[in-house]
């Protein structure tokens, strides 16, 4: 997937993958991230 | 390897007794956060939650159930067949080792006699049933009894809830039976929906606490010194919103005439904190006997139903969970908190689950010479898995589980191939009601101080987690944990 000049929501897991992580590679990929978020799903 | 460590847990706080109990009150499901935020948009909803309600027989006899409150072994789960809530525990009991599962209208009764502000009303019929049923209880007392108080009529419950947003309180789906109301006139603070969250914590948590000193252990409720919460309620008015120690409230009427007492605010991984600074008291010599104990979420009943009645399963989030610890000094018997290893997820720690786990379990083993492999058995988050995967939540305590477990492949403790059989000697099942803090590790802390008493195990690891980032204050998560080592000087 090409992230380059996209907008990302990163919505993370505690248990899984955190928001910071997910936001943190968008990024890196040349995303723009508008949200980044660490929910708990249990 | 292991005889440094079994040298420095000498003169370590032990545990001394473990408390759980579940109150079975499907009637709330309704009340609870997300079902209460779903009616008003849908009102189907109310039927469908109703259709898919759970009978107080088949909540006792719910295999999970039976070993929260001590009458099976997790690992007993293993050779249950799935669906759980299909495969009843032949010949429950509704009272185990560890506490007991209570029906609603005996819950219901023990909430008014929480109830020292005439918050909570109740009709005339219901309150003699729920006399009734709770004169036959072991804990209860004459003076529990006499703090029933007197009945309201029918027509002054619905005029408080038609015209003072009191809230509703049924049994058998329509009956209404009572109200609460809100404490203060104009405090945002004091609203029923609050105020009904911390006479569950509370009433709950009393049930925990009174099991530990009357029937898990026989040590007077005079003897204890300091109580120490670790509920995820907030006590507390508009001045003092989350001010807290309910702990003390609790201690009040469980008799512990000379104790008083304070909260651990720390999300899910509360109990965690709570165990280790209740040590910590014990240890320095401030106080001897430390009761850890902790109420139900109320907010979280039916917080996952629609995955519930979407796969035409029993809404199986109807129970509110209350736990207490009894700790004490080195007695040479109990097994130890060994206070010199604990394991903390720093601020500067990071937020991945990997450096989450590095922090919390891994670097306090190898701190003191040990590896991920010599603890027995490790107590995650264990949730049940029943209630999470049918609403896409996973399986928490088996994410966990194989996380350590690369961990340990990492560390080339194991082979990659061992990983699975790792998760299976290393981990256990989840079992736990989905009330947050009582599912963080903590509801193995009985099991694991049987299993190191009888041999069966040596150390058992409890890491807990905490969400902090639900507060909207800070993006960080927390964990926390410590290791139960047995004494050996028995």
């Amino acid at each position: 997937m090409e992230f380059k000049g996209k907008k990302v929501i990163a919505i993370g897991e505690r248990d899984g993958v955190q928001g910071p992580a997910i936001a943190e590679v968008v990024r890196s990929a040349g995303a723009e991230v508008l949200i980044e978020q660490t929910q708990c799903f249990v | 390897m292991t005889s440094s460590s079994q040298s420095n847990g000498q003169g370590a706080p032990v545990i001394k007794g473990v408390a759980y109990c579940l109150a079975h009150v499907p009637d709330l499901v309704r009340l609870g956060s997300k079902p209460s935020r779903d009616i008003p948009i849908d009102p189907s909803v109310l039927d469908l939650i109703h259709r898919h309600q759970r009978a107080f027989d088949d909540a006792v006899a719910y295999p999970p159930h039976q070993v929260f409150i001590g009458n099976l072994r997790p690992d007993d789960l293993k050779d249950t067949p799935k669906p759980w809530y299909e495969n009843p525990t032949k010949g429950a009991a509704r009272t185990g080792p560890y506490g007991e599962i209570m029906p609603q209208a005996e819950f219901y009764g023990w909430m008014k006699v929480s109830d020292q502000f005439d918050l909570m009303w109740l009709e005339e019929c219901f309150l003699e049933e729920a006399r009734t049923a709770m004169s036959s209880h072991a804990l209860v007392t004459s003076e529990d009894l006499d703090n029933l108080g007197k009945a309201t009529p029918i027509a002054e419950i619905e005029k408080a809830i038609s015209e003072e947003e009191a809230l509703p309180l049924y049994m058998d789906k329509t009956r209404l039976v009572g109200c609460l109301r809100r404490g203060h006139e104009e405090d945002k603070s004091l609203v029923p929906d609050f105020l009904i969250e911390n006479l569950c914590a509370k009433a709950s948590a009393v049930l925990a606490l009174r099991h530990l000193l009357g029937t898990v252990t026989e040590t007077p409720a005079e003897n204890i010194d300091y109580l120490l919460g670790c509920g995820e309620e907030a006590i507390g008015d508009r001045y003092n919103r989350g001010g807290g120690n309910l702990a003390k409230a609790v201690g009040e009427m469980s008799g512990c005439l000379n104790a008083t007492g304070s909260d651990v605010k720390a999300f899910c991984c509360a109990p965690n904190h709570a165990i280790i600074v209740g040590g910590a008291l014990i240890k320095s010599g401030v106080f001897e006997n430390v009761a850890v104990v902790g109420g139900g979420s109320f907010a979280k009943l039916g917080m996952k139903y629609r995955g519930h009645v979407t796969n035409e399963m029993p809404v199986l989030e109807d129970v509110l969970a209350s736990i207490a610890v009894l700790m004490g000094p080195d007695d040479g018997q109990n097994p130890h908190v060994r206070l010199d290893m604990i394991g903390k997820h720093d601020i500067s720690s990071g937020a991945s689950n990997q450096a989450i786990t590095q922090a919390v379990v891994v670097d306090p083993l190898n701190q003191h010479g040990l590896k991920i492999t010599d603890i027995d058995r490790f107590a995650t988050e264990l949730h049940n898995p029943e209630i999470t995967e049918p609403q896409g939540s996973g399986n928490t305590p088996r994410t966990n589980y194989r996380m350590l477990g690369g961990m340990a492949v990492m560390a080339n403790e194991i082979d990659a191939s061992g990983l699975e059989q790792f998760v299976e000697d290393h981990g256990m099942l989840g079992f736990s009601p989905t009330q947050g803090h009582i599912a963080s590790a903590v509801p193995f802390l009985g099991h694991a101080r049987d299993m190191i008493m009888s041999g069966e195990i040596s150390r058992a690891m409890f890491y807990a987690k905490g969400s902090l980032f639900l507060g909207r204050m800070t993006q960080l998560a927390d964990g926390i944990s410590f290791m139960l080592e047995g004494n050996h000087d028995s």
